[in-house]
């Protein structure tokens, strides 16, 4: 199972796809290392662009091999995540493909 | 800075060196060539890259690509480190960097984060209310500019191409690196011509 920078021939969503983070609280059932911030769970944005694939942090981090997994690049505007902002400024982040859906 | 670690923090270091070394899982050659880039890491590198982005098109093409290769064209030892990714503003767009999870910071161009980067309320306020954030450092962006947070959240490390500040046309390599600044890689200042060391 290679993984890269340049591996994303798997990639399930191309650029300008909207998704939405899986709106999950899963640590709040047993601990976990998880990369992908509460404030954008069950938020819809935009897939810039497939990173690459890398092991899954979230098995790496309690010494287990990293399935290697699709990161996206995906923005979010920046007003309907907090409420407040200005129109037009956005956050930018990186995400695996498990915790994405269609939106 | 930190200061003088504690003797104790220093024995159960050379224990644990010790303890890596019995097993073979390190040896003192690695320890060294580990040391050597981490001491390497400083903002010039960083900002140097961006000067010769500013001056070279091809330069700049590559580290928009690949920044891990542009780093390495600049004799930074990216093996075994995250991959690097430039982003790269515009008279339209301006990036700012945070990790909210942790610290993840672009070391290997930068160098080790300065301890606000680090704080929960840089952690907590860039990705909430940046031009706040971007205001207390002092910039302030020009009507039409959007802002772009980046949440440095998983196996990439980002570094900011900021743009190239008017005033400063004719300028050496040398004399542009020398106003891009640690703050200016991760977004929260903007290089500014009339704050060059070097005379042009």
């Amino acid at each position: 199972m290679s993984h890269g920078v340049q591996d994303v021939a798997e990639a399930r969503f191309a650029p300008g796809a909207r998704v939405r983070v899986k709106p999950g609280r899963p640590e709040r059932i047993a601990p976990m290392h998880l990369r992908t911030p509460h404030y954008v769970r069950g938020r819809e944005g935009v897939v810039t662009r497939a990173l690459g694939r890398f092991p899954n942090p979230e098995d790496l981090a309690f010494g287990r091999p990293g399935t290697p997994r699709i990161l996206y690049h995906v923005e979010f505007a920046q007003p309907p995540v907090w409420g407040e902002g200005e129109a037009g400024d956005t956050v930018l982040i990186e995400i695996f493909e498990h915790w994405l859906e269609e939106a | 800075m930190a200061g003088t670690p504690l003797p104790e923090s220093v024995e159960l270091l050379d224990k644990l060196v010790a303890a890596l070394k019995r097993r073979g899982v390190l040896v003192e050659e690695d320890i060294v060539r580990c040391q050597t880039q981490a001491e390497r890491a400083q903002p010039e590198t960083g900002a140097r890259m961006v000067a010769r982005a500013w001056l070279d098109p091809e330069f700049r093409a590559l580290m928009l690509r690949d920044g891990t290769a542009a780093a390495e064209a600049f004799g930074v030892g990216m093996k075994g480190a995250p991959p690097l990714g430039v982003l790269e503003d515009t008279d339209r767009l301006h990036h700012l960097v945070v990790c909210t999870l942790c610290s993840c910071y672009p070391r290997a161009v930068i160098g080790y984060p300065p301890h606000w980067y680090k704080s929960a309320a840089y952690r907590a306020r860039a990705v909430r209310e940046p031009r706040a954030v971007l205001a207390e450092f002092g910039t302030v962006l020009p009507a039409g500019v959007q802002v772009r947070v980046v949440d440095s959240t998983a196996d990439y490390r980002w570094m900011v191409l900021p743009t190239r500040p008017a005033g400063t046309e004719g300028w050496s390599e040398e004399q542009l690196a020398a106003i891009v600044t640690r703050d200016c890689l991760v977004g929260v200042t903007l290089p500014q011509a009339e704050k060059r060391q070097i005379a042009a």
